[in-house]
């Protein structure tokens, strides 16, 4: 049986490492190199990397980075952050990433999707999806960190990035996000309900339970979380313990 | 010196990178010569069966490898493995390598998450030197929607995803072949490459 995955995610800034709150107010803490060395160690089945650097300086600093960790570090790397192009993922598998997570530049330009699936496989294509609450059942995708409102349906935005051939979703609820009140559960079954891909849940996740609870509620495959385990609030192996003993099939 | 066979087919820098943190000498290579001196061979892939078949009979190595792969160490990841099949059903109905009795189709079970995507657990079939020192509880790393289909005889081990799933299959003399990728399946993934250069 194939096994849910727990996901660390590094916000990494001109090569370091840095955790904003609800996508505001970031600080340097460290060596993402190690940090995912240490996350490999404690058991973690795929890392990410996401690049919130602005400068093209910042870009070449970013990419030495994936490559360091892709030499010591064997499980999946997905790097995601200021992917616009055909080229850019290009250069992003090149420097070892397996796969790229396409977000806001994807909404702009959806064709970056089927363009990227058609030329490096479905497998390497991870849209990222930040979307927030607008009534009951009704939620909007949201670009540039959580901070413009596209007005594109969540569910509609779903399908569309089903067909253009992506590979896997990351679905960030903002509502969520920062607060560690737990995933967004609505959410993310209404998305599991309405496609075939496999969902990565990511925001809010602030208690052990909240893992356990995301794969019990919805069709979630992995679970991301940033802060939780950055600052050592749980390590990996805690979590997948934790949701093991619950019955659910961890590695 | 390891041969890993360099046709254009997705990306090999994690395999390289793997093969060098555990200290083995390896080149890519996309001669007939260089395949045919090599002390052991590698086929890895990913994207679509039919581009990449096409790609191999365009460098003209389809026939090298299928020769040197039945008189030395031979490995198929991923794609790679897909294309020692017979053939394949993937958008259209193409050859293979022919070094696996079998075919290669869609994973086709209704309300299964395609693509078959993360760790799953393999399940020993018939013994071979890949699993030597693999616990029973062994996870490895999967991304793919068609699989192999055939008998058997040919299948070291399985993982279970709406079936039996073909992880691992051998010839029973040089080919071996991986569904998942053990370039990214931890400490086990690097355990099997090991086995392979040790083979």
């Amino acid at each position: 049986m194939l096994a849910k995955r727990i996901i660390p995610c590094l916000d990494v800034r001109n090569g370091k490492v840095v955790k904003g709150v609800n996508f505001e107010g970031v600080k340097d803490v460290g060596d993402p190199v190690e940090y995912a060395e240490e996350y490999n160690r404690q058991g973690a089945d795929e890392i990410v990397f996401y690049d919130i650097t602005a400068s093209y300086e910042g870009r070449g600093v970013f990419l030495d980075v994936v490559r360091e960790t892709a030499k010591k570090v064997f499980v999946p790397l997905t790097v995601g952050g200021g992917i616009k192009t055909v080229d850019d993922i290009r250069e992003t598998l090149r420097a070892g990433a397996d796969k790229v997570s396409v977000n806001s530049q994807a909404v702009k330009n959806p064709q970056l999707i089927k363009d990227g699936a058609d030329i490096f496989g479905s497998q390497c294509i991870c849209v990222g999806i930040d979307a927030k609450k607008i009534a009951e059942n009704k939620w909007t995708v949201y670009i540039n960190g959580g901070r413009v409102d596209m007005g594109l349906d969540l569910i509609e935005w779903v399908h569309t990035i089903e067909k253009l051939g992506a590979g896997e979703i990351c679905l960030n609820s903002i509502d969520a996000d920062g607060t560690k009140n737990g995933f967004d559960i609505p959410m993310l079954k209404a998305v599991c309900d309405n496609c075939s891909l496999p969902v990565i849940a990511s925001g809010g996740a602030g208690k052990i339970n909240d893992f356990a609870e995301v794969f019990e509620e919805t069709g979630a495959t992995a679970a991301l979380a940033a802060s939780l385990f950055h600052f050592r609030e749980l390590t990996i192996q805690e979590v997948k313990a934790y949701c093991r003993n619950r019955g659910v099939i961890i590695r | 010196m390891i041969a890993v066979i360099d046709y254009g087919a997705g990306n090999i820098f994690s395999l390289k990178n793997a093969l060098d943190y555990l200290g083995i000498e390896n080149r890519l290579v996309s001669d007939e010569d260089s395949i045919r001196n090599a002390d052991k061979i590698i086929l890895p892939g990913v994207g679509a069966f039919p581009a990449a078949m096409k790609m191999l009979d365009q460098s003209g190595l389809t026939d090298i490898i299928k020769e040197e792969a039945r008189k030395k160490p031979f490995l198929g990841i991923c794609l790679g493995m897909q294309l020692m099949f017979e053939k394949s059903y993937e958008f259209e109905e193409t050859d293979g390598l022919g070094l696996i009795g079998g075919c290669v189709d869609k994973i086709d079970e209704p309300d299964l998450i395609i693509p078959h995507m993360g760790w799953n657990k393999l399940e020993v079939l018939n013994n071979c030197r890949l699993l030597d020192n693999i616990g029973d509880n062994a996870y490895v790393y999967f991304v793919h929607s068609y699989r192999g289909f055939c008998g058997d005889e040919y299948i070291s081990a399985y993982s279970e995803y709406g079936g039996k799933i073909p992880a691992i299959v051998y010839d029973g003399k040089y080919a071996y072949g991986c569904q998942f990728h053990p370039e990214k399946s931890g400490e086990t993934g690097l355990q099997i490459l090991r086995n392979f250069i040790n083979s």
